[in-house]
């Protein structure tokens, strides 16, 4: 367990570290960094006095690894266009995108992995095949367009919930269904394929034949063992919605980090693109890497493989 | 992808409207207008932002030395109570006594002295500079008496300080600077800032001390909360289910079908906002190359059918613009303007004879109305040229503007809502940072124009200018820009043509 855990974490780390070059160069790759600085009318020596103050006069690998030492300590410069700390606008939207993540990935568990159950269940019958339809709508409507239907009926016509903002825990009820449905399709196939291979397997056989009720066979003794896969997809789907909530966060006017990243690509605001890129990509492999574990623990064959 | 994206979004609109029952409206009954718009100011201090949104903010919260009167176009006593030019160059002004601003420090001289020459000192960096460049300082001549300096003769001086040049508390700004200004921005306008929240918009309160016999009037609304909303669905949605109370910017299509919304209020008006395309005459990137000849950038302007896209795109209120600036502003004419009537064939035949006869790529720059951006596309298109469409926020392309990035830019002024050509075309045309061709002749004639005391003289220089403009092409007019406003019926607003939504004139029925 130890070598395995060791082993993932050596690649969960050098992915990481790629990733914090590639953002490092993006800023770069945005043209002459002082003269972004510095703004459209500033004079020559203007430009040099910011490029020496900035270090940007510096070899780029020490610029590189005074970058990652400040990021490391959560410290990424100002902002082109607010006038703030980049640590402060991803601090203060940060919490938006967390809790909408956490919502979506909840709300699509609750919903997918019954489904999953029951279309394996009754595999190959109609409930299966209202199960799989189910989940495929959700992937199909785009979620703006499923967004804004939301908001039409819920909002504008039965006046139950409010458009957009983030005022109240009403706010995030559409875009989380919004969000929460695209992953529903991923979740409900893998527990459906787990439950089918774990349904038709001796053990199962043997709790039934013991005589035990279906339900305690299904819930206690399949539905343990299908899951497991699930626990991985689920961290995955949580990144996943991290960053994929872009759109949503668009559509519903809610000030996360997607909208944040969203902003900061169409102002050029490039050390905003840089952080959100870097801690987006960071949560994505410590959560990979957390899966990983998790699943060799409760998988013993996972280590060995 | 957009076009999917609108047409879908424009169908779910329309349906929407068509069966939704009486917007509930929450917000008269807490006294609190709240109005949305799809873009912020990249900073709330006026001189630090040139987005129209900013220019509203700064209305309802500052107060300027003179106030010109939107009906009568006649100047007023703001915080000046009177001004006299002792010559060309230097204006003499007497500040009222007794104005406090929101934090309770008297307005006085030393506040307008201040102003003044902050916004013209290099270490300001304001953007809005054409609209403070002809001040070469101020000083305090008297208790209450403030001398401008002018760089040079300057006869729409009075238009620009009833205008885009509010007046900040000396004090204060000393003490936070600009940074602290613009978290929390301190004026004596009718309206106080309470909050500045990026990303999510503005909060402003009544002023009740606000001074007795400003020509703005005593505020109305207790409370004003400017959103920032981008998508114009959900903004519309908002609307109808009364979490917003005043949207504008409205399309046409939509404000069509509202019109039909119980409880809602359409209100169409021009604007002096004129959408132009401007071209990198100087031809400072490959895709720009073609624009340094004058044939291809009247191609362009012969290309274009502006009327088909007022009938069909912009909709009522919208009128084709020849000239280079607002036809009601003073010192705008398209008398002896030469024309470019829709004419694809001599769009190809132009473009054949400056040695494109199978057309070329190149990059238009647009930040909003992106529809408009795309007809135009398309147009291009029909007489070969491809275009492609880069669409940013206001201040990347201004950026990349006036870097000489964009080929083709789609630009649209409001001028500042200042009724002189010289917000215009001044801006345009005079060798300052957004100007794209740098024609000394067009340079010299302006600077002329700006600066003679001789009406006559002006007109006849502006006329010269704007011809010249036409005749080398380097901008092509659409047409301005008419605003569709919609707001609850539980609000009584008016509509100004200089774009102005002034809130602390609006009450509640």
């Amino acid at each position: 367990m130890l070598s395995f855990t060791s082993q993932r974490l050596a690649v969960a780390l050098s992915v990481a570290l790629t990733v914090s070059i590639v953002a490092f160069l993006l800023l770069h790759l945005s043209g002459d960094l002082a003269t972004a600085i510095a703004g459209p009318e500033a004079t020559a020596a203007q430009i040099a006095e910011i490029r020496h103050q900035f270090g940007l006069d510096r070899p780029m690998t020490l610029q590189y690894l005074d970058w990652l030492w400040r990021a490391l300590h959560f410290d990424f410069g100002n902002s082109f266009y607010y006038r703030d700390t980049v640590t402060s606008l991803v601090a203060s939207r940060m919490p938006v995108t967390m809790t909408l993540g956490a919502i979506s990935l909840m709300l699509a568990l609750v919903i997918a992995i019954p489904l999953g159950v029951l279309a394996a269940v009754y595999s190959g019958t109609i409930v299966d095949r209202l199960a799989l339809g189910f989940c495929v709508l959700g992937q199909a409507v785009p979620a703006f367009c499923l967004g804004l239907g939301l908001i039409i009926v819920f909002a504008v016509h039965l006046h139950w919930l409010p458009v957009s903002g983030t005022a109240s825990w009403k706010n995030y009820i559409m875009p989380s269904v919004a969000l929460g449905w695209y992953a529903v399709p991923a979740v409900m196939r893998l527990s459906r394929n787990g439950m089918l291979e774990v349904l038709s397997s001796d053990y199962i056989r043997t709790a039934r034949a013991k005589g035990l009720r279906p339900t305690v066979v299904i819930l206690k003794h399949a539905l343990r063992n299908a899951i497991i896969p699930v626990v991985a997809l689920a961290a995955v789907q949580f990144g996943f919605m991290l960053g994929g909530s872009i759109v949503i966060e668009a559509v519903f006017n809610m000030q996360g980090l997607g909208y944040l990243a969203w902003e900061a690509i169409a102002r050029n605001d490039f050390p905003v693109v840089q952080a959100v890129v870097l801690i987006l990509a960071v949560i994505y492999v410590a959560l990979t890497f957390l899966a990983d574990v998790a699943n060799a623990f409760l998988d013993p064959r996972i280590r060995l493989a | 992808m957009k076009t999917v994206y609108s047409s879908i979004a424009g169908l779910l609109a329309v349906i929407a409207i068509a069966g939704a029952p009486a917007a509930a409206l929450a917000s008269k009954s807490n006294d609190t207008l709240v109005y949305a718009s799809d873009s912020e100011p990249e900073n709330v201090s006026p001189y630090h932002n040139n987005l129209r949104e900013g220019v509203i903010i700064a209305r309802n919260v500052f107060d300027n030395l003179i106030y010109r009167d939107p009906a009568t176009g006649k100047y007023m006593p703001q915080l000046a109570t009177h001004w006299t030019w002792v010559d060309p160059t230097t204006l003499d002004l007497t500040i009222r006594q007794g104005v406090t601003f929101h934090n309770g420090d008297p307005l006085t001289a030393d506040d307008v002295v201040f102003t003044l020459n902050y916004v013209v000192s290099p270490d300001a960096k304001v953007v809005t500079k054409q609209n403070v460049d002809w001040i070469k300082s101020a000083e305090k001549i008297g208790n209450d008496k403030v001398r401008i300096h002018l760089v040079g003769p300057f006869p729409a001086a009075i238009e620009y300080l009833a205008g885009p040049i509010p007046i900040y508390p000396a004090n204060y700004f000393k003490k936070v600077g600009l940074d602290g200004f613009s978290k929390a921005p301190i004026g004596s306008g009718p309206y106080k800032i309470t909050a500045v929240i990026p990303g999510k918009g503005v909060k402003m309160e009544k002023n009740t001390h606000y001074w007795k016999g400003s020509p703005l009037g005593q505020p109305s609304i207790g409370k004003l909360d400017f959103r920032v909303i981008p998508d114009a669905e959900t903004r519309l949605a908002e609307l109808m289910t009364g979490g917003v109370d005043w949207i504008w910017r409205v399309p046409k299509d939509q404000a069509t079908q509202l019109k039909s919304a119980p409880n809602i209020t359409v209100l169409s008006a021009e604007t002096m906002r004129v959408g132009f395309l401007q071209f990198d005459a100087l031809g400072r990137t490959p895709g720009a190359v073609p624009f340094k000849d004058p044939r291809v950038r009247q191609a362009v302007s012969y290309a274009i059918d502006r009327k088909a896209m007022i009938d069909n795109l912009v909709g009522g209120g919208a009128r084709i613009m020849h000239s280079a600036c607002f036809i009601d502003q003073f010192g705008c004419t398209d008398e002896g303007v030469p024309r470019y009537d829709y004419n694809p064939a001599k769009a190809k035949e132009l473009l054949k004879e400056a040695g494109y006869p199978n057309g070329f790529k190149t990059e238009i720059y647009a930040y909003r109305e992106r529809e408009y951006a795309e007809a135009v596309i398309g147009y291009l298109r029909a007489v070969g040229i491809d275009a492609h469409l880069n669409y940013l926020k206001y201040a990347a392309m201004r950026d990349a503007h006036r870097a000489g990035k964009t080929p083709i830019t789609f630009q649209t002024w409001g001028s500042f809502s200042v009724a002189d050509a010289s917000a215009f075309t001044g801006v345009w045309f005079k060798g300052d940072a957004d100007d794209s061709s740098h024609d000394t002749e067009i340079q010299t004639l302006l600077k002329e124009a700006d600066t003679s005391v001789d009406t006559d003289k002006r007109l006849k220089t502006y006329q010269k200018a704007l011809k010249l403009i036409a005749e080398k092409a380097y901008l092509f007019p659409l047409f301005s820009y008419p605003a569709n406003y919609a707001f609850t019926s539980d609000l009584v607003f008016t509509a100004q043509p200089d774009e102005l939504p002034r809130f602390y004139a609006a009450h509640w029925k």
